[in-house]
């Protein structure tokens, strides 16, 4: 359900224990629930993965195709990200009701991801003006228990380090045409470097506090939250207010700070987890939906 | 395709398989929380889950209300990066709008809506990896879905296609053999009654030839059947489990 309608009472009780940094499930503000992460779900993708928080359920598929560069940056390739608010979540979902979120969250993500700072788009290009490699990046929502930003930025992540482009090598002829070679090992592949792709912590304001990793029932007692995307080092790239209410100037440099903390803390136990998946290698085996 | 040798003279396929046997089957039940009803299975590379709603009030226009029975509703789609080549869209096209036809008129079969009068039980379907056999794991992974809802069936309804190559039948054809172009049969099977709640046949097929093709079909549907059924009975033995039973 992309949202539940809860009495003034419950709402109350919500609001109180927040206030004592106190929340329904145990948790202090700043604490996420726990995340399961699973890289190489999906066997014909060039990279996927499955992230599970609380009960919000995401997996996201990276394909690598080839492409022409965009005529403004022809040096680089590029990133097209496609989310799919499947009917699975919710029947509110079905046929065309889920275009809107997706949309909203697409664009949202693009803006994120899609520039030199994060991926190094540079990597992506075969030859400038020619050919570059075009990451189709698809979201698909399985489950929604609220925090949908923070848990689809994870997913993106944890894909795009799974993520291995074949390597290829431009040949030139006499004529002075361009031919592409593909290499023969399906072993022989570039990875993207994950260091600067930034992860999204949302903050939602509850009463005159903020929390992190907001349930459907606690964003359902906020008016409005604060989206950061955050890398690795702590440096803030983009930030975004979501939802109907508004935020004074204080609170939102007090969220910032916060989504800085805790984002640094969400990149260390993340990229240890994605490392450790990696030193098992291919005989790890692979639980997917059947855990 | 030529050159391809789908049947070698051993009588093996092309994954090694015989010609009856089939994929690999691995399913489970209550995959999801929030759903009332969830399933998820894999025969071989092929992944598909399952979600059900219901029953529950219509939804929408209340003309839709069917004064003596339920309404089963059905949507198939499929992840835009489960097939080799990256689909444009996951559902709305028209194969996915076929196959949601055909699911509820599966569904429908199976399904005692006449329990259930003036209401709507919602099916979701959502292919994540294809590799032939894609309405076939539909199917099975919808059946887990309707009994994990706990919604009253005449009997489980399990599906496999069949091929025919060579004057042989092959059972559970995966994407090599589907792409290569023969005759195929998609069958959903009412297991203990024997009864066919879908039967679909595209290209063409000596007569002669369709009793051994549907044979191949219904004796991998009763074998699917077997698996379902020992999943069914592990679930709920966990769950009496977990209830301290």
């Amino acid at each position: 359900m992309a949202s539940v309608s809860l009495s003034e009472a419950e709402k109350v009780y919500i609001m109180h224990g927040v206030q004592e940094d106190l929340r329904v499930d145990g948790r202090g503000c700043e604490d996420y629930r726990c995340v399961e992460v699973e890289t190489d779900v999906v066997s014909n993708t060039s990279g996927s993965a499955r992230v599970r928080l609380g009960h919000t359920d995401i997996l996201v598929g990276v394909k690598a195709e080839m492409g022409t560069p965009r005529l403004e940056r022809p040096d680089e390739g590029y990133l097209e990200f496609f989310v799919d608010c499947s009917a699975n979540a919710t029947p509110e979902f079905e046929g065309r009701g889920g275009d809107d979120l997706g949309m909203e969250i697409a664009s949202t993500l693009c803006r994120i991801f899609n520039n030199r700072s994060s991926v190094d788009l540079k990597s992506l290009c075969i030859s400038p003006r020619e050919h570059c490699w075009v990451l189709y990046v698809d979201v698909l929502l399985l489950e929604c228990g609220g925090n949908l930003f923070d848990a689809i930025s994870i997913a993106v992540k944890a894909a795009l380090f799974n993520t291995r482009i074949p390597k290829v090598r431009v040949l030139e002829d006499e004529e002075g045409s361009e031919d592409i070679e593909l290499s023969d090992d399906p072993y022989d592949c570039m990875q993207l470097s994950v260091e600067n792709v930034p992860c999204i912590v949302t903050l939602c304001k509850i009463g005159c506090r903020h929390v992190v990793d907001a349930t459907l029932q606690e964003e359902a007692c906020s008016l409005a939250s604060l989206l950061v995307s955050v890398t690795s080092k702590g440096v803030v790239t983009c930030m975004r207010k979501v939802g109907k209410g508004s935020l004074d100037p204080e609170s939102i440099f007090e969220m910032m700070e916060t989504g800085k903390r805790v984002g640094k803390v969400l990149h260390t136990s993340l990229q240890d987890v994605l490392r450790k998946e990696e030193s098992l290698g291919p005989e790890r085996p692979k639980v997917g939906f059947l855990g | 395709m030529a050159g391809l040798e789908l049947l070698s003279d051993q009588g093996y396929r092309v994954d090694g398989r015989r010609a009856g046997e089939l994929r690999k089957i691995q399913a489970r039940m209550g995959v999801f929380a929030q759903a009332d009803g969830s399933a998820y299975i894999e025969q071989g590379n092929t992944k598909a889950l399952a979600v059900v709603y219901g029953p529950h009030e219509i939804r929408g226009s209340r003309s839709r209300a069917l004064p003596d029975r339920a309404l089963v509703n059905c949507q198939y789609s499929s992840a835009t990066f489960s097939t080799g080549e990256r689909k444009r869209r996951p559902h709305g096209d028209r194969k996915s709008c076929e196959m949601g036809l055909q699911l509820r008129q599966t569904f429908e079969a199976a399904i005692l809506t006449q329990l259930h009068p003036r209401s709507q039980i919602d099916i979701y379907v959502q292919v994540l990896q294809a590799d032939g056999g894609t309405y076939a794991a539909c199917v099975n992974a919808a059946t887990l879905a309707v009994l994990d809802a706990g919604i009253p069936m005449r009997d489980f309804v399990c599906a496999c296609s069949a091929g025919f190559v060579d004057g042989t039948a092959l059972a559970d054809l995966s994407h090599v053999e589907e792409a290569a172009g023969g005759p195929q049969l998609a069958l959903a099977l009412l297991p203990a009654s024997g009864q066919i709640a879908l039967l679909e046949m595209d290209a063409r097929l000596h007569e002669d030839h369709l009793e051994w093709v549907l044979e191949a079909a219904a004796q991998a549907a009763r074998d699917v059947h077997t698996l379902l059924d020992r999943v069914v009975r592990q679930h709920v033995h966990e769950a009496s489990i977990m209830l301290g039973d």
